[in-house]
């Protein structure tokens, strides 16, 4: 018993250093699932008001670039907008038309922590629990896609990025709908990898990427970014496609969460295909 | 003593603060990024006890952690590094040993020695942090590459800050 207490009187820093090396990097494994919820995050209350106090400072530094890009975006919603288009016809017929409703709806929110220079970014934005976001929605800026809401707070909400190693977007070429998987390689922040296009497509430098709609979280159609560079791997049989990101992620200011309302329609009905 | 204790919190707390404000928006080509935060564990007394050292350690990771999403990997970085500080000391202490009641700054040990001392702790604790946040050995040149660099700039930013600082 006594040399059992003056092994531990003699090794007591370094048996210290052990147990919280190794609580430490339990904390690291614990939380590496990125759909795990935990409070300890940057969308907890504490610090989630803080990052917004921060960025109402630094949202004047942008504020220019900001309103250039807003006053972009309505003047282009204006010109679709009904009230600009002149009328042919002579009598107009209100008919009641059940074969469109609404499947998506729109918030838009400001970002208020981000980073682009980790393996593993995330965003904080300022809308919540409360302004109706839930998990799993998707977020765009008015410039191509951001990412994919994670945690959600009463007044915050944690997004992982598509700048994020542990990230997988469905993802199509515009021109003849091949779809393959975006992943990111952790280097550039303006590029990202697309996977699985088999080598048999026809594809050149400069082609557009958009999101294929097939994952539920992000409708069809919306804008990735274009191809910068291509290969072929030596004896694959598919190419791996460089894509530069229409997004500049380090001049996020404010971007938009899209709900999908037959989300939870869509995934019942693939869970009953997957049991079959 | 309690004037000590009390400054040294002071400066975790300024610290902390700087680091998330102002250098993780530092991002020199995407993905060099200062970690500054480190000076508290560099800037504690001699005598600081041992198990303290450590705790201060985690606490300081800990509290970076939670305000950029990535619970535990500065914390075991920094609990890393304060455990290499007692070591590294004895390694390059002066032929006298360390006077009593002096600390651990160029204007009481000179450049040479506050540069020694430095480079081998934020080298421990960066490339230790760059390698627990990629969680792979595969591209371990790249990982490398981007730790020394980052190390570069928190080195340089340390030393600066001293001369700023803490003149006498």
């Amino acid at each position: 018993m006594r040399t059992l207490v003056k092994f531990f009187l003699r090794y007591y820093y370094f048996l210290l250093f052990l147990t919280f090396e190794i609580f430490s990097i339990f904390l690291v494994i614990e939380n590496n699932n990125y759909q795990k919820t935990l409070f300890l995050n940057s969308a907890n209350f504490f610090s989630g008001n803080i990052y917004k106090g921060i960025a109402n400072l630094t949202s004047y530094i942008n504020l220019k670039q900001t309103n250039e890009e807003l006053s972009a975006e309505n003047t282009r919603l204006n010109n679709i907008l009904k009230n600009s288009y002149k009328t042919n016809e002579i009598s107009l017929l209100e008919i009641y038309d059940s074969t469109y409703f609404q499947q998506y709806t729109t918030t838009a929110a400001q970002v208020i922590n981000n980073s682009v220079n980790r393996q593993n970014n995330y965003l904080t934005i300022d809308k919540g629990e409360k302004q109706g976001i839930s998990p799993e929605m998707a977020v765009i800026s008015p410039k191509g896609i951001v990412g994919i809401v994670t945690n959600v707070s009463n007044n915050f909400a944690s997004v992982i990025s598509i700048l994020n190693t542990n990230m997988r977007i469905s993802a199509m070429i515009k021109k003849n709908g091949c779809f393959g998987s975006l992943v990111w390689d952790g280097k550039n922040y303006r590029e990202t990898i697309l996977k699985d296009i088999p080598n048999h497509v026809k594809i050149n430098i400069g082609d557009t990427i958009i999101t294929s709609g097939y994952s539920s979280i992000f409708p069809k159609g919306k804008l990735i970014g274009v191809i910068s560079d291509f290969k072929q791997k030596k004896g694959g049989n598919f190419y791996l496609i460089t894509v530069k990101l229409s997004t500049n992620f380090k001049k996020l200011s404010y971007v938009y969460v899209i709900g999908n309302f037959l989300k939870q329609e869509q995934k019942d009905l693939e869970k009953i295909s997957e049991n079959d | 003593m309690i004037k000590f204790i009390l400054r040294n919190i002071w400066r975790f707390v300024i610290l902390v603060i700087l680091q998330i404000v102002i250098f993780n928006n530092i991002q020199f080509s995407g993905y060099i990024n200062p970690y500054i935060y480190v000076l508290f564990i560099l800037l504690l007394p001699f005598e600081t006890p041992k198990w303290l050292l450590i705790l201060s350690s985690f606490l300081l990771g800990l509290s970076i952690d939670i305000f950029s999403n990535t619970l535990g990997m500065h914390a075991a970085a920094c609990v890393f590094m304060a455990f290499m500080r007692p070591h590294v000391l004895q390694y390059i202490s002066p032929r006298e040993g360390y006077e009593a009641s002096s600390l651990p700054r160029i204007s009481y040990y000179g450049f040479n020695w506050f540069i020694k001392y430095s480079i081998t702790l934020i080298l421990a604790h960066h490339i230790f942090l760059f390698y627990i946040e990629v969680f792979t050995f595969s591209g371990y040149f790249f990982t490398l590459s981007r730790a020394l660099l980052s190390s570069l700039f928190s080195i340089i930013l340390i030393v600066f800050s001293q001369y700023v600082i803490y003149r006498k």
